[in-house]
């Protein structure tokens, strides 16, 4: 592929804690297309967040840091992006969707504030243009009533016409990306996937690429292109979303794809966990960050840390194990 | 958000009666305060030999002092003063506090530190002393009674800000703010301020009852503002102290107002507090 929007390479971010450094981020990269949906999977602590914030160079410091690599971003350096840069860029080139819809918002200000700074910010909007069109985006996200809603405040609506509003809000300057981290995990299960559909809808429509953060396979299956699979702050897989479920290579990955309940399966059979914790990002196993509760760890595997190589086409995996 | 919708007004009647009467009376002491040049009967230094301590009657409601000056005329312009002094003290004050708060609260670290050590530092010395200290330099007045209060009551109620400021920073829309590129002033103006008005709104109400006392406190002492002018705690130490027992009400209508409007900003700014912490909505 010729011109990618955003080139991540060897992105690494770490905290200070009372443990000592942690790498939240450990080396990671990855491409993306314009108008690509990628899907980055992961338990909790697997560095998804800390990615997507270290993308936008929201980490808070003193306590983090990006200590190496670079986010290429239509060209640019966001590495190396002073602070007026990238303020230029947030919400404007680049917006993000948080996870918590009932705190995202601000609770003292109306969603015509909040859903129309940004134009104020990047446009040089007035307030008046700002909420007319805060009212035709709140439209967009399908909010009954929008125009009248534009002076509700957040308590007045519920968890998820408050994501529509996060929405709506990040895509007020029609960004070229938009990350949506765990966008659907605090909703209820048929909310949840309304509001991916529309996600991938105003994407489509806009022709924005998506990074969508999440720890459910089942919504990577439905709306991603492509999935890259983080462990332990580590890339452990990136592949096409069906070349993923068809041959996941990873033992991480096959052991998640497997640990997944089915409807067609046996009854009375017993669900397939991975055994073990994910690891402790102060005291990171040697090797490979997956070889303590990997099934078919080798000696290598503890000796040195497997690199990114391509198994199939298109398809990458951290991991020495051919799989069969 | 809460402090600007009636329904606060509403609540105040129906569940906080005493914070209603705390309002009651804090409306009509601003009411005196502000309209002393109509409402007094006399002027506030106009003197009458003949008329010297005469008891309240209806031409004299609270009786006049030892040179024929009507109380209650004294006492409405004394209202006026405490209004200046407790409403530019406090809005100095409540100003100092939300600036200190802010800053030392949402930059934390470093910052938060050296403001903190300084405000101890402040803290430390009893207010009396600095206040005391300054009034020997350069002179007992108003303007400088104003901007020693203001500045030893803002920097104190500076924790109390920045207390609230600490605990809305690490709410997900700042975050959520931040990552739509707004830049730090924004943050702090557009979207921190609006949500920490509840404790700065009862920081300015309870520090107008404070200045008042204080500065009636340093009157008494002869260090407030200095005489003829018709401040309570001047009208308290002079003709009051002397003349205690030939004509108690000298004492009595000074000493009364000051009580009443104290315990009504108490009381309205306790109840205000109630309302607009949302952790006390439904409870009395």
């Amino acid at each position: 592929m010729a011109e990618m929007l955003l080139q991540v390479r060897n992105l690494t971010t770490r905290f200070r804690t009372e443990a000592g450094w942690v790498t939240a981020v450990d080396d990671v990269s990855f491409d993306l297309a314009a108008g690509e949906t990628l899907a980055i999977v992961g338990e909790s602590g697997s560095g998804k967040s800390v990615t997507a914030l270290s993308m936008l160079r929201l980490i808070p410091r003193p306590p983090g840091e990006i200590t190496g690599g670079s986010v290429v971003f239509e060209g640019r350096d966001l590495c190396q992006a002073t602070d007026a840069e990238m303020q230029a860029i947030r919400g404007n080139r680049i917006a993000m969707i948080f996870q918590e819809p009932m705190t995202s918002l601000n609770p003292s200000l109306t969603l015509g504030v909040q859903v129309g700074e940004p134009l104020v910010l990047h446009r040089g909007a007035n307030w008046a243009a700002a909420f007319a069109k805060a009212g035709e985006l709140l439209g967009r996200v399908r909010i009954p009533d929008a125009q009248a809603r534009v002076r509700a405040y957040p308590h007045q609506m519920s968890g998820g016409q408050r994501q529509r509003a996060m929405i709506a809000m990040a895509l007020a300057c029609q960004p070229r990306l938009i990350i949506a981290d765990e966008p659907t995990t605090a909703l209820d299960v048929t909310v949840q996937a309304q509001i991916l559909a529309l996600l991938k809808e105003l994407t489509r429509e806009t022709g924005a690429a998506l990074i969508l953060i999440t720890h459910d396979l089942g919504v990577v299956a439905r709306y991603a292109d492509r999935v890259a699979v983080m462990y332990g702050g580590r890339m452990v897989e990136t592949a096409s979303a069906r070349d993923l479920y068809k041959h996941p290579l990873h033992p991480y990955t096959r052991g998640l794809l497997a640990s997944i309940p089915r409807l067609d399966a046996p009854t009375g059979q017993k669900l397939r966990p991975i055994e073990g914790q994910p690891p402790d990002l102060a005291r990171m196993p040697a090797g490979c960050a997956f070889q303590p509760r990997c099934q078919v760890a080798q000696p290598d595997c503890t000796a040195t840390r497997p690199a990114m190589t391509e198994a199939r086409p298109q398809h990458w995996k951290a991991c020495f194990v051919d799989a069969a | 958000m809460a402090a600007s919708s009636p329904g606060w007004l509403r609540r105040l009647f129906r569940d906080k009666k005493l914070g209603a009467i705390g309002l009651v009376i804090v409306l009509v002491f601003l009411f005196c305060g502000v309209f002393a040049d109509w409402l007094a009967p006399f002027g506030m230094n106009q003197i009458s030999p003949v008329n010297r301590l005469k008891p309240p009657s209806a031409q004299f409601w609270f009786g006049t002092d030892h040179l024929g000056r009507d109380m209650f005329s004294r006492v409405l312009y004394g209202a006026r003063l405490s209004v200046i002094i407790g409403l530019s003290a406090a809005s100095i004050a409540t100003f100092i506090s939300v600036t200190l708060g802010i800053v030392s609260g949402y930059f934390g670290g470093k910052v938060d530190m050296l403001v903190q050590r300084v405000v101890d530092a402040w803290m430390s010395f009893p207010e009396l002393i600095i206040l005391i200290a300054v009034v020997s330099v350069i002179g007992p007045g108003m303007p400088q009674i104003i901007g020693v209060l203001g500045l030893t009551f803002g920097i104190g109620g500076s924790r109390i800000i920045r207390g609230a400021v600490i605990s809305v920073r690490e709410n997900m829309y700042i975050h959520a703010t931040q990552s739509m590129g707004a830049g730090t002033l924004r943050v702090l103006l557009r979207h921190i301020l609006p949500n920490i008005m509840p404790p700065v709104l009862v920081l300015f109400s309870t520090r107008v009852g404070g200045v008042i006392l204080v500065e009636s406190g340093l009157s008494f002492l002869g260090l407030g503002v200095p005489p003829p002018a018709p401040t309570w705690g001047g009208m308290l130490s002079g003709a009051g102290r002397t003349y205690m027992y030939m004509a108690p009400w000298l004492a009595l209508a000074p000493g009364l107002c000051l009580t009443a409007v104290v315990y009504g900003i108490n009381v309205f700014g306790d109840a205000l507090r109630d309302l607009l912490d949302p952790r006390m909505r439904g409870s009395r």
